[in-house]
């Protein structure tokens, strides 16, 4: 497949048919149809994505115009970088109230859509005789470097090498300017985990999970109350009812020694309140 | 050296008012001591004139050289001017002054304002003296204007009185009109002669046509009207008897109202050039001499009673300057002698003010002679003087400007003839009301005779009212001395001068006796049901309501309206300019949304319209 | 093939980015639309290099990738840092500067 499109291109090359118009209409189109859907889109993800579509256009026609350096400088700053940048801010920002698309502004859209309206028809008549030179080729100019990037370099780094340096200051301030404003100074030291954890008991509201039934009783039975590890009666394990109806049975002491010896094996007799009644 | 008499006082008047409380002590001393020796400054002054030759006594000393505009070719100096008639004057106001002062240390010994006054005194007497000093007319309205601020001062001396203020208040505008037209005729006098002086301004009215003399004439008429309150601004001479007596004595008495005369006096040679400005002059003197007269009978107050009489007094000097070269040493020599019996006389009433408590209702008063005897016999003497009974000086004064006057028409004559009564009825009155009649006082009223510092000067004056006139007209000698200054013309009266001397005295007779009559039994408080004549009396002739008619109520409306105006008008066009840019930056301020998509709004659509720009331009 | 076609599609596409700016509430979405409009300057700059015959018009979309990667890394750290202060990334939510 890929030798019939290799094909093709080389009739096209020869054959006095340029292709040049058939290209230029189908990304033209496609890059204005993205434009007008950046404008319509309601989330405004979707809005970035109908840009990185019109650019991608563009950075063909870049090629079509014999700036393939440029076309790929596109391709990789902007549609790269710069809208992944974008997608990237529209996640943290998250959807908003500004994504609705009704107008706030009395008369905006209206006077907008016609601003609009009269700038395009304006501009396009302004350009529409712009040229009266058929385009030249730029062979010549990229022979004379030997090459697209080598012409680039040579105008960037000889007769414009004052405003590369320029934008190289503002490419440093810039980075320096997005850290300065993305930085939050810490005031307060960050609290590890024990700390944190420590906070959440100290502030006595922390229910932690209740213990699960048969830990703490005695007896099967409904009405015999549970017995904390100090001995006192754990009134919760009691259903309300009984305890209204007064039919709590009385606790043995024998249940109590138990208790007792268990909690010293454990080494619970000092008080320590683990749950809370 | 002639300066050092104005300087003195106008250097102790500024020293009062600036040093302020550290000269309460001695204030009123330095006061009298400046003005006594403005007195004796002049006098010397007056006795090195005397010895001089009569073409050299007119002396011009010029201390500066104030005002000089070369471009319009204005040139007005400070320059004093010494001549027979300024040193009358200067004599005048400096002796009464100094003896007012003196009179002030007893009558204002109680109030704790004493410096002040006494420093408004200086700076009149300060002023008064620059009127009549001065070479030219700008340096005279300088004086003008400060003795108009000095009497605003004093009549609204006790500013605690409402009263007081507003009368002070209506002296100063009724004044203020007056001052507009002496402004206009220097304007006048510049414009036409190019000059103000009082010597270029007499050359000069020689060769000026008819319209010159007659306008600045009228004008300066206008100005002396207002100074010294005749008809038609003499609505603020009797409520200018709010402030002290001294004040009364001094200003409205005998100098200040006087300067109107002066003004006229001065310019004799305009008025001698235009008929009609004198014939002006001479009406506005007849009507003010029976206003004044009518307006004194009527009056309970004695203060308001002598103001009338004032009033009428002027109204004959002005009378008697409007004759022309026949009468106007007469004017000056009856402002001297008015300056004089008139000044007791106001002494006199402050003195029994002084012993019936402040009060002022003549039907409070009554038999006063037998306690205060020299109140009593100085202000006689003043009274004789005052209705012209010979030997005292009125005698001689009044007879002259009635020989004057028939000399000049019959209607004049008759009206000062008809004048000398009504004086001779209110006067008096007045002495009948105050002294002579059973005692009428209040309960707590216990009279007794003032302090020497009161009756000295009174004495003094006295003798001065008494005798002035038979000196001064011995053998000519004030006619002589003044002539070459305002010159002077017989007057050629149509019977002869013991015809005119015994109608006179017959007319004065029949006035002291009608009021004499009049006035045998004299009820405590004032009738209410009284003739029409008596009513109008009362209220000064309707002066003070045609004045509220004629201008103030418009006034009043035109201040209304401009009121409107400037708040509708003028503050509704600065405010509404406001609101206007408040009411589009509020507007435009909604564009400020804060939504950064409205902004980007506004991006796109200026993009649009840039690239449609474009388009334009290219096609 | 006449390159003003390019030039009219960056023109398009250029024109819905801008509207995405002007109609989307979503902050990201909104920035997405930004490098639409980056984008559609690279192809015109591209073209322009093809139409005169030299690599200036590459090397200027060279660039302009280049500082289009650096704003969006700084664009989208001040966009998280906003939504964890405001939990919104709506860019209607950022409207003190009202009146």
């Amino acid at each position: 497949m890929i030798r019939s499109v290799l094909k093709l291109a080389e009739i096209a090359n020869e054959s006095a048919i340029s292709f040049e118009p058939f290209v230029f209409w189908l990304c033209g189109g496609l890059a204005v149809l993205g434009a007008i859907g950046m404008l319509i889109s309601h989330k405004a993800v979707h809005s970035a994505l109908w840009v990185a579509l019109t650019m991608i256009n563009l950075a063909v026609l870049y090629v079509l115009q014999s700036a393939p350096f440029l076309g790929v400088a596109q391709v990789v700053v902007y549609t790269g970088a710069v809208m992944m940048l974008f997608l990237f801010v529209l996640m943290i920002v998250g959807v908003d109230a500004s994504d609705s698309l009704i107008e706030t502004i009395k008369g905006q859209r209206r006077v907008g859509i016609l601003a609009g309206v009269i700038l395009v028809i304006a501009l396009v008549l302004l350009l529409g005789n712009s040229f009266s030179i058929q385009a030249a080729e730029l062979v010549n100019a990229d022979s004379t470097y030997g090459g697209n990037v080598q012409g680039i370099a040579a105008l960037l780094f000889g007769k414009y090498v004052l405003i590369f340096e320029l934008t190289s200051a503002l490419l440093i301030t810039a980075a320096v300017g997005a850290m300065v404003l993305a930085h939050k100074e810490r005031t307060s030291p960050r609290k590890t985990q024990a700390i944190l954890a420590k906070e959440l008991f100290a502030s006595g509201n922390y229910k932690g999970p209740l213990p699960s039934p048969g830990v703490y009783a005695r007896h099967n039975s409904v009405d015999t109350p549970a017995l904390l590890p100090d001995g006192s009666v754990s009134e919760i394990s009691l259903p309300g009812p009984i305890v209204a109806r007064g039919a709590v049975k009385n606790i043995n002491q024998s249940d109590l020694n138990e208790v007792q010896i268990i909690s010293e094996g454990l080494g619970l007799v000092s008080s320590e309140e683990e749950g809370d009644k | 050296m002639i300066a050092a008499v104005i300087a003195l006082p106008a250097l102790s008047a500024a020293l009062l008012l600036s040093l302020g409380n550290r000269t309460n002590k001695f204030g009123p001393w330095m006061a009298i001591g400046a003005s006594a020796s403005s007195f004796l400054i002049g006098f010397w002054q007056f006795l090195q004139m005397l010895a001089r030759p009569e073409e050299e006594r007119a002396v011009i000393t010029t201390v500066y050289e104030w005002l000089a505009v070369p471009a319009a070719g204005f040139k007005v100096d400070f320059a004093l001017q010494l001549d027979q008639l300024s040193i009358s004057f200067v004599l005048l106001i400096t002796f009464v002054g100094t003896l007012i002062h003196i009179y002030s240390l007893g009558y204002m010994s109680h109030d704790e304002n004493q410096r002040r006054f006494f420093a408004y005194l200086n700076l009149f007497v300060a002023a008064m003296l620059l009127l009549v000093l001065a070479d030219n007319y700008l340096l005279l309205y300088v004086g003008w204007e400060g003795v108009g601020l000095a009497s605003y001062l004093l009549i609204g001396f006790w500013q605690h009185k409402p009263t007081a203020a507003v009368a002070a208040k209506k002296a100063f505008v009724a004044n203020r009109v007056g001052d507009f037209g002496l402004s206009l005729a220097i304007m006048t006098m510049f414009i036409v002669f190019g000059s103000v002086s009082f010597s270029d301004v007499n050359e000069g009215v020689a060769g000026a046509p008819a319209w010159v003399s007659l306008t600045i004439g009228l004008l300066l008429l206008l100005a002396a009207c207002g100074k010294s309150a005749q008809f038609p601004l003499q609505s603020w001479l009797l409520d200018a008897m709010e402030g002290p007596t001294p004040v009364s004595a001094l200003i409205h008495a005998a100098t200040m109202v006087t300067a109107g005369v002066y003004l006229i006096v001065r310019s004799a040679s305009i008025f001698n050039a235009s008929e009609i400005a004198q014939t002006a002059v001479i009406v506005i003197g007849a009507i003010s001499l029976l206003m004044g007269a009518i307006i004194g009978a009527a009056k309970d107050d004695i203060k308001k009673s002598l103001a009338g009489s004032t009033m009428s007094q002027i109204g004959y000097m002005v009378l008697a300057a409007g004759l022309g070269p026949i009468g106007y040493v007469f004017a000056i020599l009856h402002l001297i002698t008015h300056g004089f019996f008139k000044a007791v006389m106001f002494l006199g009433a402050g003195s029994v003010m002084h012993a019936t408590n402040d009060n002022v209702d003549m039907r409070r008063y009554g038999g006063l002679s037998k306690v205060m005897i020299f109140t009593t016999i100085t202000f006689f003497i003043g009274y004789l003087a005052i209705i012209g009974i010979p030997p005292f000086a009125g005698f001689y004064s009044k007879d002259h400007i009635i020989e004057a006057a028939l000399s000049h028409s019959w209607w004049a004559g008759a009206a000062v003839l008809f004048g000398a009564g009504l004086t001779a009825f209110y006067m008096t009155r007045m002495v009948v009301m105050t002294f002579f009649s059973k005692p009428r006082w209040e309960d707590d009223v216990h009279p007794h005779e003032s302090p020497l510092s009161m009756t000295l000067p009174m004495i003094v004056l006295s003798i001065g009212a008494a005798s002035m006139g038979i000196i001064l007209t011995n053998n000519h000698m004030f006619e002589h001395w003044l002539e070459p200054v305002t010159g002077f013309v017989e007057p050629e009266p149509p019977f002869s001068i013991q015809t005119i001397t015994i109608i006179t005295l017959s007319v004065v007779a029949i006035g002291v006796l009608a009021a004499i009559w009049q006035y045998r039994k004299i009820a405590k408080v004032a009738p209410k049901k009284v003739s029409f004549a008596v009513t109008a009396a009362r209220k000064d002739l309707y002066g003070d309501v045609m004045n509220e008619a004629l201008l103030m109520r418009p006034g009043q409306v035109i201040t209304k309206a401009l009121n409107i105006f400037d708040k509708s008008v003028i503050d509704g066009f600065v405010n509404g300019l406001g609101l206007f840019t408040g009411g589009i930056s509020s507007r435009l301020r909604k564009s400020e949304t804060g939504y950064v998509r409205s902004y980007a709004m506004s991006i796109v659509l200026g993009t649009a319209i840039l690239v449609i720009v474009l388009l334009i331009v290219r096609l | 093939m006449n390159p003003d076609a390019y030039l009219v599609l960056s023109g398009i596409i250029f024109s819905i980015g801008a509207l995405g700016v002007l109609l989307r509430r979503n902050a990201i979405v909104a920035f997405m639309s930004v490098e639409l409009m980056l984008n559609a300057a690279n192809l015109a700059f591209v073209t322009g290099a093809r139409v005169w015959g030299n690599l200036d018009g590459q090397t200027a979309a060279f660039f302009v990738m280049v500082v289009a990667a650096a704003e969006v890394v700084i664009g989208l750290a001040i966009i998280l840092t906003i939504f964890r202060t405001r939990n919104s990334a709506s860019v209607d939510e950022a409207s003190l500067l009202r009146w």
